[in-house]
């Protein structure tokens, strides 16, 4: 009779959620495979008939038509590999600049929305309304056919110094050419930084035991300036600098940034500027006033309120939406395709799709370098997130 | 008895109220804020003047031809004449008054949800949103009624835009509250389904995207059935928008208290009643501002189908600016779109921050 002492003895039912929950999930996952077999086999018949062979042989082949730009050395007969290569670091240039330009502009138009001055804050609010309402595709072909192709040819281009100069062919800048002291100052620069962080531990280890401050700011920067500029005395300048010379219709010598990276850094370093500028007005509001009057009454200047107090907490704000930005920058430079800058999208998904047939292929290996991009960047955000989430009592 | 009248107050300085004060306390507080606003002054200087002049005080505003913009502005004469190619694209111009009235039946249809004393709106709601989608596709595409038939190549300009950006948050809605819902299930398998679609959708750019539903589409499908286009490309965008939906859904169903579910499971009410009737309505009206808010990302978004060849705005705007007749309108052509899309965005993030405080009924802890 133990049966009848301990609980019932269940059994399968539809009334059991258990086991509608394992029904639910067979379904499901049943449904997901066949819907992905039955994809699968239909693409199969379809390349059969359309005479494609898949794989991923087509990348050893050559590609046989010029970039435009490419920061790697790159004949016509390297292969289709070479061309997803350049695609992607031209995709990377154009995402480090823009993060850079664009970071350094939203926290100027951030802090100046924040500012007492009435007129500047009224600017930035109408940057930042003007400029995030605008499609960035929109932007990008603005900057690129309405401003750089109309600019004059290089015989009458704006002039900078002689050292600089803009016109419809890009934008002529003078080229750092490796000189004998080059190795030495990548060394020093080595150097300093060790030298630079060996010092601020000591000096926090000494803060912390004596609680004698220390200039480490103005220390850091001394060891960073004299350590490599008394290398460049020792070995001679790490470069020597080309200037961009005209002769006849073009010019020769220096670096050239093309129109079309002109035009997609500007659009895209002005449009994100003004979603990292409402972050940064967030994040430094975000932080209650009394934390300020907290911190004077503890008697801290001005100063060390703002590095000690205010901004570690407005960065715990600020970060994490701010990396969403940046991916949504990296993917947004997709948008070349509209002016025919050659990263990834316009180079590899476009050009070399034409080329080759391999839709699916291609497609496949543009998608996985953007979901690569964003998964590692999400990862690196967990983790930080983690790292300075409040602990709270 | 001696009594104390006060002396009547003296009056502020001079100096710190009306006009004067008021510069003195926002633009001349400190040596750096004067410098920053002399300098402020300096660059509206720069802008503003060049501006106007070119836009308006300098620009041509009546003529036919590239000839007839003679002064040195802006010549709107190009907008003019290409208006009807911004607005409908290539849509027959006989026709063009079904476009219209599409528009205006969706303006007078909406119009009753926003009165406060208008009777059973929910019912209106859904009742509109069955019907209008009907006439929408009939009026637009025809083929029914003794409309003729205007095919979906023909579709263009911002009449385009709005179809691509209101069809794809129609379609993005319901399935990205089921992405939500799946994403905070108990049930794992359902779980990593939900979690592999948002979490792939929202880690490429639309533009490949579009790519994909271009040309991997057609060979996803079974041989002989072929979509057009303009579907396709629908297809893509519901797909990329609904993940972002989900995202947004979800971050309302996180901000419904644990007691919230409790209550409802103490009612014995199942998984979807106790969604449906108790935690879906105060999770929705947290999100709205959210869901508005994605609406005007899609909405830029709209301006990508131009790299898989459809004329929305934007592309009817650089087509016609590559019109040999109408050679160097790049800059006003631009401009006018930017203006466009600028009203749009502009209106409708100022109606989801006013939703923002009206519906702010109480859930902040």
């Amino acid at each position: 009779m133990q049966n009848q002492i301990g609980a019932p003895k269940q059994r399968l039912s539809l009334g059991d959620p258990r086991v509608r929950a394992w029904l639910f999930q067979i379904i499901t996952i049943v449904a997901v495979v066949s819907l992905g077999w039955y994809l699968f086999n239909n693409t199969q018949t379809n390349l059969q008939h359309r005479g494609i062979t898949s794989g991923f042989g087509f990348l050893e082949r050559s590609a046989g038509f010029g970039i435009a730009q490419h920061l790697i050395s790159y004949t016509e007969s390297d292969s289709y590999a070479r061309v997803f290569v350049i695609g992607l670091l031209n995709t990377l240039l154009v995402t480090f600049i823009g993060v850079i330009l664009a970071t350094i502009l939203g926290f100027i138009v951030g802090v100046a929305r924040l500012s007492s001055n009435w007129i500047i804050s009224k600017l930035a609010t109408v940057y930042v309304e003007v400029f995030r309402n605008i499609p960035p595709l929109l932007q990008i072909l603005f900057w690129y056919f309405a401003v750089f192709l109309t600019m004059p040819g290089p015989r009458n281009s704006h002039n900078f110094g002689d050292t600089f100069f803009v016109s419809n062919r890009g934008l002529n800048m003078p080229a750092a050419l490796v000189a004998d002291g080059f190795w030495p100052f990548l060394a020093s620069i080595v150097v300093a930084i060790v030298a630079i962080v060996l010092l601020n531990r000591w000096a926090t280890k000494r803060f912390e035991e004596t609680g004698v401050p220390f200039h480490k700011f103005w220390a850091s920067l001394a060891l960073f300036i004299l350590i490599p500029a008394l290398c460049c005395l020792m070995f001679g300048v790490p470069v020597h600098w080309e200037a961009p010379k005209l002769q006849g219709f073009n010019f020769i010598g220096g670096w050239v940034l093309i129109p079309e990276l002109l035009a997609l850094t500007l659009a895209l370093t002005v449009y994100t500027a003004a979603f990292i500028a409402e972050i940064v007005r967030s994040g430094i509001k975000s932080v209650s006033h009394g934390q300020t009057e907290a911190a004077h009454s503890l008697g801290l200047r001005n100063g060390p309120t703002l590095r000690k107090v205010i901004i570690p907490q407005a960065l715990r704000v600020i970060i994490p939406p701010l990396t969403s930005q940046y991916l949504n920058l990296a993917k947004n430079s997709s948008l070349a395709a509209g002016i025919g800058y050659p990263e990834m999208v316009s180079l590899f998904a476009g050009t070399v799709l034409n080329q080759t047939g391999q839709a699916i292929e291609v497609i496949a290996i543009t998608m996985s370098v953007y979901l690569a991009i964003s998964i590692s960047i999400s990862l690196l955000m967990n983790w930080y997130n983690k790292r300075i989430a409040l602990i709270e009592r | 008895m001696t009594t104390h009248i006060f002396k009547p107050d003296m009056p502020a300085p001079k100096t710190s109220v009306g006009a004067l004060g008021w510069m003195r306390a926002h633009l001349f507080s400190s040596w750096l804020n004067t410098l920053l606003t002399l300098f402020a002054v300096y660059l509206i200087f720069l802008v503003v003047p060049p501006l106007l002049h070119w836009a308006i005080l300098d620009a041509n505003w009546v003529g036919t031809t590239r000839a007839d913009c003679t002064k040195e502005g802006a010549c709107w004469v190009f907008i003019q004449q290409r208006f009807g190619q911004f607005m409908y694209g290539y849509y027959p111009p006989v026709l063009r008054w079904r476009v219209d009235l599409t528009v205006w039946l969706a303006v007078i249809g909406v119009a009753p949800l926003f009165i406060k004393r208008f009777p059973r709106k929910a019912i209106y709601g859904l009742c509109f949103l069955v019907i209008y989608p009907i006439l929408a596709y009939t009026l637009l595409h025809g083929g029914m009624l003794g409309l003729d038939v205007v095919p979906t190549s023909q579709w263009g300009g911002l009449m385009l835009t709005l179809v691509i950006a209101t069809v794809g948050i129609a379609g993005a809605l319901p399935l990205g509250i089921l992405l939500a819902l799946g994403r905070r299930s108990k049930m794992p398998a359902i779980r990593v389904v939900c979690v592999t679609f948002i979490e792939f959708w929202r880690g490429v750019p639309l533009i490949t995207v579009l790519f994909m539903s271009s040309v991997m589409l057609p060979l996803f499908l079974p041989e002989g059935m072929s979509f057009d286009k303009l579907l396709r490309a629908l297809i893509g965008v519901i797909m990329f928008q609904s993940a972002y939906v989900a995202e947004v859904v979800r971050g309302g169903l996180q901000a419904i208290p644990k007691g919230q579910y409790e209550a409802a499971a103490a009612m014995g009410l199942g998984y979807w009643r106790s969604m449906g009737l108790v935690i879906l309505p105060q999770a929705l009206k947290l999100v709205i501002p959210g869901i508005v808010n994605t609406f005007i990302a899609l909405f830029k978004d709209t301006s990508l189908v131009i790299i898989i060849g459809l004329f929305d705005l934007l592309n009817s705007v650089k087509q016609a600016a590559a019109d040999p007749a109408w050679l160097g309108m790049a800059t006003e052509g631009y401009v006018f779109a930017a203006l466009v899309f600028w009203i749009f965005c502009f209106g409708m993030s100022r109606y989801s921050m006013h939703l923002e405080r009206k519906l702010d009924t109480g859930h902040k802890r």
